[in-house]
């Protein structure tokens, strides 16, 4: 069994990481990076098989592919905290001759990053691509996604979604981050999306709800729950209602803080929010 | 004067298709993915034969860059198939992050390109393409003159690790290179020698090129021609080492003149060698519906063109 305890004090350690990287550079995404955090931390340490090291092709292993590339600072910490590369590096998240660019590449070679991501909307179509390669290698292991809602209105997505339950890829889950905001306010009010679970299943995708995206024992639940409905000839998605700016007050239900950096004060409270757990980089 | 046989016209698609065909049988690896246009790229055997690493994903050419991309993670080895237009600008974004910078081993296999893709008219003929791909860092542009250098390299492509763009049309056209030629990516292939103009020209070109060169040597012009399938990266020892011994230059290529293989050209030679050059190549025009060989000529893309060029160019010499 997990213990929650020690996974809720990794997602402290991981939003002080998040709050901390941003500040220090006065760029990139605390937003969705805060509100996806108890994910990334569930994911990394229960809900993926992973080897220990890291090789491009993931043989034998499941994969991760991040589709909406700016919150690069909860992934950067939370691979750093996995082992992929040394915490102290996340000092030069942003910064000139960093493997951590403002998005994520593998141009620089940094371990646990498959894909370059950022420009919208491209990750399931290599996810798929990955689940096919997946399925020609007879690797039974699973392909998984992260998107951000407001990045489905980009059209590939809807080729990839349609290809998908067309081909029967059933090793994939594919998780929306639903939290109802982006750059220039929320969803509905950018470009209402409808229902996405009623969007994804007409296309012939099995849809998984986690109400609470930011609660650990509902995440874990969800996404056992969701590795069952693999297998069954459909895609899997799961859409996981998160807050973005989770964890720190003056952050949250807003989009205000999507792409912006908190200046010292708003740091100072923000760590006080989040109490040291596991020792800052 | 060396001279060259046509052997029987076919077009470059068909090259491509035969070489596909033989690396599915060579390379377990070799992945093939279309955009409902199969029987266009000439990938049905491919398909028959190997059903299992045939991936059609319809008409969703963004989709299938990214599949492309993700297949190679598991070491697979995608060749994507459909026009050039489609290959290239309408997905530009999807190859430049998901495939060029991110390093991905994937073949972009391109047909239709230019004008003579002829009556569909201009939103089907893609001529600035090899501007585009050869924009991207990192990425191998290849534009292949017949059917057998075709073949050849697509089995070239399938061993070089890295991304590559390749480029091919619709037309029969005239088969003389040899038949199970070696391919080497970024070596120029000298056809003829001459002394009095340097004639480099890629794709469907090159035989107008070595026609032209038949012409000119009847008034007594030496041409020498070289055939330029690589692009990028250019062999700038072969152009140079040409262009120090006849003085000037013609480029020939179906595509603008922006951004194509003449201005690689021309950068090569006015950092190493300023010399003249001529173009021949669309002046900044989109094309239209004719027959190839009626929009060749109308747009300046033939023997005809190549020999006014020339003799244009040795007397700015």
């Amino acid at each position: 069994m997990p213990n929650i305890e020690e996974l809720q004090d990794l997602t402290t350690q991981v939003r002080r990481d998040i709050l901390r990287m941003v500040h220090k550079v006065n760029s990139g995404h605390p937003g969705g990076s805060l509100g996806c955090a108890e994910f990334f931390v569930c994911l990394y340490n229960e809900i993926m098989e992973s080897k220990n090291g890291f090789n491009m092709d993931g043989i034998d292993e499941d994969i991760f592919f991040l589709s909406n590339g700016h919150i690069s600072p909860v992934y950067y910490s939370v691979l750093a905290r996995s082992g992929y590369f040394p915490v102290d590096e996340l000092n030069t998240f942003r910064l000139i001759d960093s493997r951590l660019q403002g998005h994520p590449t593998t141009h620089e070679g940094l371990p646990g990053v498959r894909i370059a991501s950022g420009s919208l909307g491209q990750g399931m179509s290599v996810a798929i691509g990955a689940a096919e390669s997946k399925k020609l290698n007879k690797d039974n292991h699973l392909i998984y996604s992260l998107h951000g809602d407001g990045e489905l209105q980009e059209g590939q997505n809807w080729e990839a979604i349609m290809y998908a339950a067309g081909n029967n890829i059933d090793n994939l889950i594919a998780t929306v981050d639903l939290n109802g905001q982006q750059i220039d306010g929320s969803t509905d009010n950018v470009l209402p999306m409808g229902n996405l679970k009623s969007k994804f299943e007409a296309f012939g995708w099995t849809v998984l709800e986690i109400e609470e995206g930011n609660d650990i024992s509902s995440i874990l639940q969800g996404m056992a729950k969701a590795k069952t409905l693999t297998g069954q000839g459909k895609p899997v998605c799961v859409l996981l209602k998160t807050v973005m700016g989770n964890g720190v007050d003056f952050m949250m239900h807003t989009h205000a803080w999507h792409g912006k950096a908190p200046n010292d004060e708003q740091l100072e409270i923000g760590l006080a929010q989040n109490i040291e757990t596991i020792g800052d980089y | 004067m060396k001279t060259y046989t046509n052997t029987g016209s076919k077009d470059t698609r068909s090259g491509f298709g035969a070489g596909l065909t033989e690396l599915g049988k060579r390379n377990e690896n070799v992945v093939a993915l279309c955009a409902d246009l199969t029987g266009s790229l000439k990938m049905d055997e491919f398909m028959a034969n190997h059903p299992e690493r045939f991936f059609q994903v319809g008409i969703a050419e963004a989709n299938m860059m990214g599949i492309a991309a993700g297949m190679t993670i598991g070491g697979k080895i995608p060749f994507t198939g459909t026009f050039a237009n489609f290959s290239t600008g309408r997905v530009y974004d999807q190859i430049r992050q998901s495939i060029a910078y991110s390093g991905k081993n994937v073949k972009i296999c391109a047909s239709h390109a230019g004008v003579t893709l002829g009556e569909d008219g201009a939103t089907h003929q893609i001529l600035e393409d090899i501007g585009l791909m050869k924009m991207l860092p990192g990425m191998t542009v290849i534009n292949t003159c017949d059917f057998n250098q075709t073949k050849a390299a697509t089995l070239a492509i399938a061993e070089h690790n890295g991304p590559v763009y390749l480029r091919f049309g619709r037309p029969k056209v005239p088969n003389f290179t040899p038949e199970n030629q070696e391919f080497k990516i970024g070596k120029a292939v000298q056809l003829t020698e001459g002394t009095d103009v340097t004639i480099v020209a890629t794709g469907h070109l090159v035989w107008e090129a070595l026609e032209a060169s038949k012409v000119l040597a009847d008034s007594g012009i030496s041409a020498e021609v070289i055939n330029i399938h690589t692009i990028k990266p250019l062999d700038d020892k072969a152009i140079l080492e040409s262009v120090s011994k006849t003085g000037c230059i013609v480029t020939a290529e179906e595509h603008n003149y922006y951004g194509g293989l003449g201005e690689s050209v021309a950068r090569v030679l006015s950092q190493n060698h300023p010399a003249p050059q001529e173009f021949v190549a669309t002046n900044d025009t989109f094309g239209e519906s004719g027959t190839p060989a009626q929009l060749m000529d109308k747009y300046g893309l033939n023997s005809a063109a190549i020999q006014k060029a020339a003799k244009t160019v040795i007397a700015r010499k």
